[in-house]
């Protein structure tokens, strides 16, 4: 069975986004980036696969500029097997549709069996790609997955998924994809010698523009601004008779 | 151009964000359609009821009860002739499907809108709330879920006609198994007017009790910080944050949560926030109205036998 990982580049999710009014866009070029969380997730889920012998190969693949390839180097250092790299000559808007038709021509030629993926990514925070490349190469489907369970045969896969009313479980037949939530596993930091290993492992680059793919976008962004947390007043109070008072004043009792 | 709501159904209630859902049609079309998938027709009555909606689309079927993605996609794509939107209101519910029918109707869903700016313009978050985008779609069809916590949540008192439509089941290649639901006599978190949230500060499983024990006295439903779910001392369905549910109370009480960006992002828009912690340096702190800097046993054991 074979693994396929998509992996994204974003913002350092302990950095604060800035925006630049100037472009209206958030500013991005000095800062620190890294592997989305989620997707750290999702490559610990395949290496555990790949590590019981339940997987045959494990690919990382991401789509960006050059420095895509710091992500994948990550992915391979942390374990995987392979990385393929679609690369794109500028800062391409690429949107969940696109990235998810790119996904679904890579996951043919390959004939991934299996696809494991973040929920979604911490910058445009879209939840959006799973779900899309699901419905473009009709494989089954599990998001916000808390726990993975691959059966003896290798034929199916029982995910608990993390839903607002509690968890949910369900038996997915494969080929299948699935997002991971947060609390699947706890993702591997790579080592010092497998991040020199990682240097020779293959990674393949494709670019974008063979793949003959319409990424025409489909959202245009008109602004955007900060809107972080505000610092509010902050009295400070010392007793619950206090409080209650206070609370009653401001007459959300 | 017609809008078409994609009803999420707690039982045979009818969800407070399938009603912001409703509120944000109302501002787009002047024609809103309903539609329910479900295995019971009577569903249909509650949804006919509420007010501004047209027609009542229903398909039913038994194997609707816990209804597969890939059935409920395709069902809801090959409804969606003549509609200019699809608008459900954000959960994991629509958050599962709409962007599977927005990859067969080969549109972009928007997730997440909080305000309508125009008829092919919204509002929605980037990076966890602390960047707003205003972003124009060129999709003849718009699919989109928003924010129940940026809509009036639309009322009762319509009779809108029911439709029942016959389609045949498509095939699926999952199938449900349980639901693990959590069961609470208190208010849901998504629409309390109060919430008395704990973080990892608690420290057990036995100690966030207290926190219970504080929110039944407050009326109030119960939230938690990502550390404290992760610790095991409450379920998954009670975080609160950028990928748990998002609330915005009369008020919020935080209670030994420290308020990493991730949790801030769910909580920021509360009326009033109430920190209790014993660190004046936690960004939680900074946020708050009234702070109450002390042991956060001391202060639980002093509101719960606080005398109101």
């Amino acid at each position: 069975m074979k693994i396929i990982i998509p992996v994204k580049r974003v913002l350092d999710p302990y950095t604060q986004a800035r925006v630049n009014k100037q472009t209206q866009q958030v500013d991005l070029s000095n800062a620190k980036m890294a592997m989305n969380p989620f997707c750290e997730i999702a490559v610990e889920e395949a290496l555990t696969l790949k590590e019981s012998g339940s997987a045959s190969e494990t690919i990382a693949v991401s789509i960006g500029t050059d420095k895509t390839v710091d992500t994948l180097r990550t992915a391979l250092a942390m374990g995987v097997d392979r990385a393929i790299f679609i690369k794109t000559d500028s800062e391409l808007d690429l949107q969940p549709l696109h990235v998810a038709k790119i996904l679904a021509n890579i996951i043919n030629r390959e004939e991934a069996e299996l696809v494991i993926m973040g929920k979604q990514a911490v910058d445009n925070d879209n939840n959006q790609t799973g779900q899309m490349l699901s419905g473009l190469i009709d494989y089954s489907l599990g998001t916000f997955i808390s726990k993975f369970d691959l059966s003896s045969d290798a034929s199916s896969v029982e995910v608990s998924r993390e839903i607002d009313s509690g968890i949910e479980t369900r038996k997915l037949n494969l080929p299948a994809i699935v997002t991971v939530d947060l609390r699947l596993n706890e993702p591997r930091y790579a080592s010092l010698p497998n991040i020199m290993k990682a240097r020779s492992k293959p990674l393949e680059t494709i670019e974008l523009s063979s793949l003959g793919i319409d990424t025409a976008p489909r959202i245009k962004v008109v602004s955007v601004e900060e809107s972080g947390t505000k610092d509010r007043a902050s009295k400070q109070i010392s007793s619950a008779e206090e409080l209650f008072t206070e609370l009653n004043q401001m007459g959300v009792l | 151009m017609s809008a078409l709501i994609l009803i999420e159904l707690n039982g045979s209630e009818v969800s407070a964000n399938s009603r912001a859902a409703i509120t944000a049609a109302t501002q787009l079309s002047d024609t809103i359609d309903a539609l329910v998938l479900t295995n019971d027709a009577s569903n249909g009555s509650s949804v006919s009821a509420l007010a501004g909606i047209n027609t009542v689309k229903m398909i039913v079927d038994d194997s609707l009860e816990n209804a597969n993605v890939e059935v409920a996609s395709k069902l809801i794509a090959d409804v969606m002739s003549g509609y200019g939107y699809l608008i459900s209101g954000s959960s994991t519910f629509s958050k599962n499907i709409l962007p599977r029918v927005g990859a067969l109707l080969d549109v972009q869903p928007i997730s997440d809108v909080c305000e309508i700016k125009s008829n092919n313009t919204f509002v929605r978050p980037l990076y966890a709330g602390n960047v707003m985008a205003t972003v124009e779609t060129s999709d003849e069809i718009i699919v989109m879920t928003v924010r129940a916590t940026a809509f009036e949540h639309s009322g009762d008192g319509g009779s809108a006609s029911v439709e029942t439509i016959s389609s045949s089941m498509p095939g699926s290649n999952s199938e449900f198994i349980s639901l693990q639901e959590s069961e609470s006599e208190r208010p849901e978190l998504t629409t309390a007017e109060r919430i008395v949230s704990g973080g990892r500060g608690l420290g057990s499983k036995e100690n966030f009790t207290l926190i219970e024990q504080l929110a039944d006295k407050l009326d109030a439903a119960i939230g938690a910080s990502r550390a404290a779910v992760d610790a095991g001392f409450i379920s998954n369905d009670y975080q609160v944050g950028q990928t748990g549910k998002v609330v915005a109370p009369k008020l919020y009480l935080a209670v030994g949560i420290s308020g990493a960006i991730q949790h801030l992002a769910g909580m920021k828009d509360s009326q009033v926030i109430v920190v209790i912690n014993n660190d004046p340096d936690a960004p939680m702190s900074r946020m708050a109205d009234l702070v109450w800097q002390v042991d956060l046993f001391d202060a639980l054991n002093e509101l719960n036998a606080y005398q109101v």
